[in-house]
């Protein structure tokens, strides 16, 4: 079933991880996949990875949650893995057959960017496991309020990925709903020619876009009638505030990212 | 044999995560061809997990769904079979409704059954006639009719498949009194036309008691099953359980506790008017 699909799936809870502010957590993250690039060595990998393994301790996410998000990237990673191993050039072959080489330095190569990647996705999955669609967006705008300045229209970014995150487990639902209501007709989604297949899905994109477009409409309506006018001048519900976690937070980020490079230094 | 047969049927959702939920839990339950049958219960009883189930569009976490005696999961073309065995109509169909004229969006379902275009053309012809939608429609788009006429369109898709079972949920779900009147006594004619089974999922009573068996859920499981006059007796479980009685049940309740002897297994409006009549006639009483 598509309900099962956790991308960008948010587990409500209330530990420190959750309560952090959402600002915080983008910072973070977004330094997360720099420090990523940054590791030169095993050492830093180890490192990395237990910063991830605690933090997932502390958020009560279950590594189990984790992998099940990495499911729908196995394609890519193998992909990653078999291009890496057999295309890297070096001297040290490791052993030969035909045109297959693989180099030792392929091999290095290939495990550290299956693991660059796992640890990347998983790091990202867990600021969606952690922080609510619309705290992330509140966190968003503040951050890019700046750009205002360069006549961005930041506001109205920030409340159209709203809406579009919002509508995401809605339109899954109704996707659910179509398909039910046409393989009941006799739909036979999953088997035969790419373009019988194309063809197929037809009686599913139909109603799903007539849906959207009234949703869209619908949403529109019921927003003038609460006088929604755009961001100008617009107060909130929820103030972010920064607390002294979140200066923790920056602290163990900064710490992560200074292991990472004294590792490297010395090549650990 | 019956013609339906639930064993032991659970179904839980997004089995292995923290969003976890048995929708439903062991049911078992057997439906003879013929029957005219309603499954009542109130929102999130599982009515609507247990349908998608009769013609194989959830699996089972456990127990089997045999349709004449064979397990409709057995193979592909088992599963396929059962879609055109059982036809479902879902909780507002107009939703499903896609192609660019009402003929052919009928047309789907038989044009999937691989019938030749004069059957496809006989078929939609009679399931159009059975909804009561007018053959000046046919040429229509299916977004520019009325809601009604939409519903019906839509109802005459899955009638057009000519399935042994029909199960709708909620058919008459936002339609006006007269609208919801005209499409049930036109359901109930298909089927004596046809001879199939129907299933009905709804919570109005008023629906529910003119089937002949009544199938109650709540929580996942079967409280009450029988005959109109069985389950309406147990008046207080079914209000415990979030449901109502039929207004005639309902009214004859409150005239037996202002005094009035009138009889049990009182539940359409036309029995309890014969009823009060009869009453009358003896003279006794207040009215």
């Amino acid at each position: 079933m598509l309900k099962d699909i956790t991308l960008g799936q948010y587990f409500p809870g209330d530990t420190v991880v959750h309560r952090l502010d959402p600002r915080t957590k983008l910072i973070l993250t977004v330094a997360y996949i720099a420090a990523i690039f940054m590791v030169g060595s095993w050492g830093g990998y180890a490192l990395v990875f237990a910063a991830l393994a605690a933090v997932c301790a502390v958020a009560h996410i279950k590594p189990r949650a984790l992998l099940k998000g990495l499911k729908p990237l196995v394609f890519i990673i193998v992909f990653t893995a078999v291009l890496n191993l057999f295309f890297t050039r070096g001297d040290d072959i490791l052993f030969q057959w035909k045109f297959l080489r693989v180099t030792y330095t392929g091999v290095e190569r290939a495990v550290s960017m299956v693991l660059r990647i796992l640890l990347l996705v998983s790091g990202t999955f867990l600021l969606t496991y952690t922080t609510s669609p619309l705290a992330i967006t509140d966190g968003l705008e503040k951050l890019l309020s700046p750009l205002k300045k360069l006549r961005v229209p930041v506001y109205e970014l920030s409340l159209m990925m709203c809406i579009a995150l919002r509508f995401i487990p809605t339109l899954i639902e109704e996707t659910d709903r179509i398909m039910s209501a046409q393989k009941a007709r006799g739909a036979d989604l999953e088997t035969g020619t790419l373009p019988e297949r194309a063809r197929a899905l037809l009686p599913l994109l139909i109603p799903l876009f007539i849906s959207a477009f009234r949703r869209a409409d619908e949403l529109a309506l019921a927003m003038e009638c609460r006088c929604y006018n755009g961001g100008e001048g617009r107060t909130r519900m929820k103030e972010l505030h920064m607390a002294w976690r979140d200066g923790a937070a920056f602290a163990l980020g900064a710490a992560l990212i200074a292991g990472i490079l004294l590792l490297r230094r010395l090549g650990i | 044999m019956s013609l339906i047969e639930l064993r032991g049927l659970t179904h839980i959702y997004s089995q292995g995560t923290p969003f976890e939920k048995k929708a439903i839990d062991d049911v078992s339950l057997a439906i003879e061809a013929g029957q005219t049958v309603a499954l009542i219960g109130h929102t999130g009883s599982g009515k609507s997990t247990l349908i998608s189930h009769l013609n194989a569009l959830l699996k089972p976490s456990s127990g089997t769904v045999l349709l004449d005696g064979e397990d409709i999961f057995a193979s592909k073309a088992s599963i396929r079979a059962a879609r055109f065995r059982v036809g479902v109509v879902f909780q507002y169909p107009e939703y499903q409704l896609f192609e660019e004229t009402v003929f052919a969006d009928i047309a789907y379902g038989p044009k999937n059954l691989k019938l030749d275009d004069s059957e496809v053309d006989r078929r939609v012809r009679e399931a159009a006639a059975f909804v009561g939608l007018d053959a000046d429609q046919f040429d229509r788009s299916p977004l520019e009719l009325s809601g009604g006429q939409k519903r019906r369109a839509a109802v005459a898709g899955v009638l057009a498949m000519e399935p042994d079972v029909l199960v709708l949920d909620e058919p008459t779900a936002g339609l006006d009194p007269a609208g919801r009147e005209d499409l049930l006594a036109r359901l109930f004619r298909w089927r004596e036309v046809r001879g199939a089974t129907i299933l009905l999922v709804t919570h109005d009573m008023s629906i529910a008691n003119r089937c002949e068996r009544l199938v109650v859920m709540s929580g996942g499981r079967i409280v009450l099953d029988g005959t109109p006059e069985e389950v309406f007796a147990h008046d207080g479980q079914l209000v415990s359980i979030g449901l109502d009685l039929p207004a005639a049940a309902h009214i004859a309740k409150l005239l037996r506790e202002r005094g009035l002897d009138l009889p049990a297994g009182i539940y359409t409006l036309d029995r309890l008017a014969e009823a009060i009549l009869a009453l009358r006639g003896k003279g006794a009483g207040p009215c």
